[in-house]
């Protein structure tokens, strides 16, 4: 199969479409089955109580947040190189997300910082630089919004996209490398998981869920991108009218 | 070479050389970077002089003790290595217990004594229920009473 095959809107834009119900539905069932695992089966911790159960949305949210940007800095690097149109328009689908993520990440941590550290923010390494983050999110949305032409707008865009990625380490390392409030990681690559087993598959299900959820919402919206810009062409004119016969039919 | 080998290029290099620019920054500002100073960097000297800073490390098992106001505390701050003694008048984050983590944020007055303004309790990455705690604790029991 050539890869490339699905490079051209024309024909991902099918394929997309095809894909997107696949994964809200699946996004749907792991994140009932992780959040019932979470909220009701999952022990309560030693030290902190119920609070701790914030881990269910702001681990994967953090996850998240920051794996969507390598992605956005991926696809803006294959942009760049191959000047593939489709690569900038998924680093643009993905945007929202991460930034959503991103911000989700921030404000449960502030929420859980409160009852435990005895503060809802600090100035540490860890929250600076997903802060940063948030910014790199913002500014890349403002960015993309403020420049007209498409071409250009992908182009600085995707600077900007490679330029933050290099914040990814820094705030995953943070707890590794500085002193921080926040607490190292609780699971990693390395290392066995420092936390009870039915804890950690809740928050599994739940970054799975972030997973399919990101995926679902970001092809939903690269369908729309490529409508818009591809609006003048031939396969575009035609699915647009046949959106419109389906929608006449259905009033 | 191709135009998108040279774009490639173009791409890694830059991206290269941010990386590097980045790690030097980092490392050259690798001090003000920490959140909190150990009691070992106080004891060596490595603390900025005459302005808050924070030290944090765990609570020493036994060394808390409340005056009779119910407000101020007393207590020490170990990595180990190192302990200093902190005093502090205020209310205590829920999460603040000996043998845990906290960061105490203040100045040292001229006879080593930590006079602390603000006390953070650090968690751990440890999440479990409370019977794995207690079995924990039991072995420990266990294996300290076989030592003897």
């Amino acid at each position: 199969m050539n890869l490339f095959h699905y490079a051209s809107p024309q024909t991902f834009y099918p394929l997309a479409g095809r894909l997107v119900p696949v994964f809200a539905v699946l996004a749907a069932l792991l994140a009932a089955a992780g959040l019932y695992l979470g909220f009701f089966v999952a022990p309560t911790d030693a030290q902190q109580g119920e609070v701790y159960r914030i881990i269910f949305i702001h681990v994967p949210a953090a996850w998240m947040s920051m794996f969507i940007y390598l992605v956005m800095a991926f696809w803006s690097a294959v942009g760049l190189i191959f000047n593939t149109r489709l690569s900038h328009m998924m680093t643009r689908a993905l945007a929202p997300t991460g930034a959503l993520f991103c911000f989700v990440a921030l404000w449960t941590g502030a929420l859980w910082g409160k009852p435990t550290w005895g503060t809802y923010w600090v100035w540490d390494a860890r929250l600076t630089s997903q802060l940063l983050l948030q910014f790199l999110y913002f500014g890349y949305l403002a960015l993309v919004h403020a420049i007209e032409d498409p071409r250009r707008a992908d182009r600085a865009g995707a600077i900007i996209a490679l330029v933050g990625a290099v914040n990814v380490p820094v705030i995953y390392f943070s707890v590794q490398w500085w002193n921080t409030l926040h607490q190292g990681a609780s699971v990693s690559l390395s290392k066995a998981p420092s936390m009870a087993t039915t804890m950690l598959w809740g928050m599994l299900l739940m970054a799975l869920a972030a997973w399919a959820y990101t995926i679902a919402v970001s092809l939903a919206r690269v369908r729309g991108i490529m409508l818009e810009r591809e609006r003048r062409t031939d396969w575009a004119m035609a699915e647009i009218a046949r959106a419109g016969a389906a929608g006449g039919a259905r009033a | 070479m191709k135009t998108r080998h040279k774009r490639l290029a173009w791409v890694l290099g830059a991206l290269t050389l941010l990386g590097a620019a980045t790690a030097l920054v980092l490392n050259a500002f690798q001090d003000n970077l920490v959140f909190f100073h150990t009691p070992s960097e106080v004891a060596d000297g490595k603390v900025p002089q005459g302005r808050n800073f924070r030290v944090g490390g765990m609570v020493e098992a036994g060394s808390l003790q409340r005056s009779t106001d119910g407000l101020s505390v007393s207590f020490r701050i170990t990595d180990t290595a190192k302990a200093i003694p902190v005093s502090y008048r205020g209310p205590l984050p829920d999460l603040f217990r000996e043998g845990k983590g906290a960061v105490a944020q203040g100045t040292l007055n001229a006879d080593g004594k930590f006079v602390a303004t603000e006390i953070l309790a650090k968690h751990d990455e440890n999440y479990m229920p409370p019977e794995a705690i207690d079995a924990i604790d039991r072995a420990h029991k266990t294996a300290t009473t076989v030592k003897q």
